[in-house]
C-alpha cells in the first residue's frame, strides 16, 4: 500500500482546520436565502446611513468653505511635509528612548514584584500602583514646575521622556509579569536542576520566553506610548502634534493642518498596530512555544495544589 | 498650610467637574462600546467594516489630537459646542473604541455550544445575542472594562489642555498662585488614586456579584 506513505494534500487539511475569518463567525449559521436577502438589505440600509452622515460631514465642511483648494494646497508644498516630518521624527525619537528605559525599568519592577524578599515585592507593587494611576499630566506639571524649584533643569526631552517612563515602566512590568506567570513553573524548575544560577535562569530560559508570549502585547503598549507623546505639546517639546500646532497657527488653517497630523498618527501607529496583530494571529497559530507534554497523573494532582 | 485645603471650595468644584465627566463619558462609552461590538460581530458585512475602521481609527490617534480637534478645529467649520461638553463627546467617542475591543474579546469568551443552543430554540441572531451572548460577554470583562474606565478617569486630565478647569487645571492654577508644585501635584495625584482605586474596588465587587462561576 504506497498509497499512505504518500501524505494527505496539506492544503486541503489546513484549509479545514483554518481559523474563522472573523472571532465571531460563530454566531450565525451559513445564511440561507432568506437570510441572504435581509443581510443585502441591511448592507444597503448601513451603507447609505454612512453615505449620508459623510455627505451631511462634508457638506458641513463646504458651507464653511473648508474643502476650497487653497485651504489644501499648502499641503502639496514638500516644505510643509518636511516641518511635519521633523515633528514626527520628535515624536519617534521620545518614542524610542521611552520604550527603551521604560521596559528596562519595567523587567527590573517585574521581577521586583515576584520578588522573594517582602520589602522589594511591596516597592515594586506600590511604584507599579502609583504610576498606574497618577495622570501623565499631572506628572509633567510636576516636573514642569517642581524641578526648576529644586534646582534642576532637564531638556525638554526629558521633561516628557522622564513622566512617560515613570508611567509606562508599570504597565511594561504588568505586561512582563504576566507573560512569566503564563509560563509552567517547570521551565525555572528545570534550569535550576541543571545547575543555572537563579539570575541566569532568568536571563535564559524564563525572559525570552516570557517576552515571546507577550510581544503582541509589548507592540501594543508601543502604541499607546507613541500616542502618549503628544503630550510633548504641553512641554513644547518638537514632536508632532506641537509642529502641527504651530504650524496650523502659522498658516491659520486649523481644520487642514489638524486632519493631516491625525492621518500622520493614523498611518505610523495604525501600521504598528498590524503587526501586533499579526504577531499575535502568528502565536496563536504556532501556539505556546513550550512543547506540550502529557501529564502523569500522579503529578498532576501534586502540580496542581503546589501551583 | 496646604494651597490645597485654603483653596478647598475651587478644588471640589474642579473635582466634581471631574467626576461627572468620567461618569458621563463612562456610562456613554460603555453604551457606544457595546454598539460598536454589536456591530463588528454582526452578519452585515459594511457593518463589521466600519465598526472595525472606527476601532482601529481610535485605538491609534491620540486623544490629544482628537481633542484640539474638536475644541480648536471644528469650530471653523461651524460644528461648535460648549468646551465641556465637547470634551466629553471626544472621550465617550475615543474611550468607546476601547471598551469594544474588551467586550469583543468577552464574546470570544462564550461557548460556541451557547449560540447552538439559542439557535436550536428558535431565537433570532438579535435575541440571540441580547438574551444569550451580550450577558455573558459583559460579566466575562468587568475588570477589563473596569480598567478602560480607570484609564478614561486619567484621560480627563487632558481635557485641562484644551481648557476645561477640572482636577488637573484646577491645581495648576493654584499652583502659579501658590508656587508649592511638589505638594500642590502630589495631593491632586493623591485624589486622582483614590478615583482609580474606587473604580477599581467597584469593578471587583460587581464582578464578584455577576460572575459566573464555571
Amino acid at each position: 500500500m504506497t498509497a499512505q506513505l504518500i501524505p494527505d494534500r496539506p492544503t486541503a487539511v489546513r484549509r479545514q482546520d483554518r481559523a474563522p475569518r472573523y472571532a465571531a463567525a460563530f454566531l450565525y449559521d451559513e445564511p440561507g436565502p432568506r437570510a441572504k436577502r435581509r443581510h443585502l438589505i441591511g448592507s444597503i440600509v448601513s451603507c447609505a446611513v454612512f453615505a449620508v452622515v459623510v455627505g451631511l460631514g462634508l457638506w458641513q465642511f463646504a458651507s464653511h468653505g473648508q474643502l476650497d483648494a487653497e485651504k489644501w494646497v499648502p499641503f502639496t508644498d514638500p516644505a510643509v511635509w518636511q516641518y511635519l516630518l521633523v515633528g514626527l521624527m520628535g515624536t519617534l525619537e521620545a518614542t524610542v528612548v521611552v520604550a527603551v528605559l521604560g521596559s528596562a525599568l519595567g523587567v527590573v519592577l517585574a521581577f521586583g514584584r515576584m520578588s522573594h524578599r517582602p520589602w522589594i515585592r511591596g516597592l515594586s507593587g506600590a511604584y507599579i500602583e502609583i504610576a498606574r494611576t497618577v495622570p501623565v499630566l499631572l506628572v509633567i506639571y510636576l516636573m514642569l514646575f517642581g524641578l526648576p524649584q529644586i534646582g534642576i533643569n532637564v531638556p525638554t526631552l526629558w521633561k516628557l521622556a522622564i513622566p512617560l517612563t515613570i508611567a509606562n515602566s508599570a504597565v511594561f512590568a504588568e505586561i512582563i509579569r504576566a507573560g512569566v506567570l503564563s509560563l509552567p513553573r517547570g521551565q525555572r524548575e528545570a534550569a535550576l536542576s541543571l545547575g543555572l544560577r537563579s539570575a541566569q535562569a532568568t536571563r535564559l530560559v524564563v525572559l525570552p520566553q516570557a517576552v515571546r508570549n507577550v510581544t503582541p502585547s509589548l507592540v501594543t503598549q508601543l502604541v499607546s506610548l507613541m500616542k502618549d507623546t503628544s503630550l510633548g505639546f504641553i512641554v513644547a517639546f518638537t514632536e508632532l502634534l506641537y509642529r502641527g500646532q504651530v504650524l496650523a497657527t502659522y498658516l491659520h488653517l486649523l481644520i487642514p493642518t489638524y486632519l493631516v497630523v491625525t492621518l500622520i498618527y493614523l498611518v505610523v501607529n495604525g501600521s504598528l498596530s498590524a503587526l501586533a496583530a499579526h504577531l499575535q494571529h502568528r502565536l496563536h497559530r504556532t501556539g505556546s512555544p513550550l512543547p506540550r507534554l502529557p501529564r502523569l497523573p500522579a503529578l498532576s494532582g501534586a502540580a496542581r495544589k503546589a501551583s | 498650610m496646604n494651597p490645597l485645603i485654603d483653596n478647598l471650595g475651587l478644588v471640589l468644584e474642579a473635582l466634581g467637574t471631574t467626576l461627572m465627566m468620567a461618569v458621563i463619558a463612562g456610562v456613554g462609552s460603555i453604551l457606544l462600546g457595546v454598539l460598536v461590538t454589536v456591530a463588528r460581530v454582526s452578519p452585515i458585512r459594511a457593518l463589521r467594516v466600519a465598526a472595525f475602521g472606527y476601532v482601529q481609527f481610535f485605538v491609534n490617534v491620540p486623544l490629544l489630537a482628537l481633542l484640539l480637534l474638536a475644541v480648536f478645529a471644528l469650530p471653523d467649520a461651524g460644528l461648535m459646542l460648549p468646551l465641556t461638553p465637547t470634551a466629553i463627546i471626544v472621550l465617550i467617542v475615543y474611550e468607546a473604541a476601547y471598551v469594544s475591543e474588551a467586550v469583543r474579546s468577552g464574546v470570544n469568551t462564550v461557548a460556541v455550544g451557547q449560540l447552538e443552543a439559542s439557535r436550536a430554540l428558535g431565537l433570532t441572531l438579535a435575541q440571540s445575542l441580547r438574551l444569550v451572548v451580550l450577558p455573558q460577554a459583559l460579566r466575562a470583562v468587568v475588570q477589563p472594562i473596569g480598567n478602560v474606565m480607570i484609564a478614561l478617569a486619567m484621560n480627563t486630565a487632558l481635557a485641562a489642555a484644551v481648557g476645561v478647569v477640572e482636577l488637573t487645571a484646577a491645581v495648576n492654577k493654584i499652583n502659579l498662585v501658590a508656587a508649592q508644585p511638589i505638594l500642590i501635584f502630589s495631593s491632586a495625584g493623591i485624589i486622582y488614586m483614590g478615583i482609580a482605586l474606587a473604580i477599581g474596588l467597584a469593578a471587583g465587587r460587581v464582578e464578584r456579584k455577576v460572575a459566573i462561576v464555571r
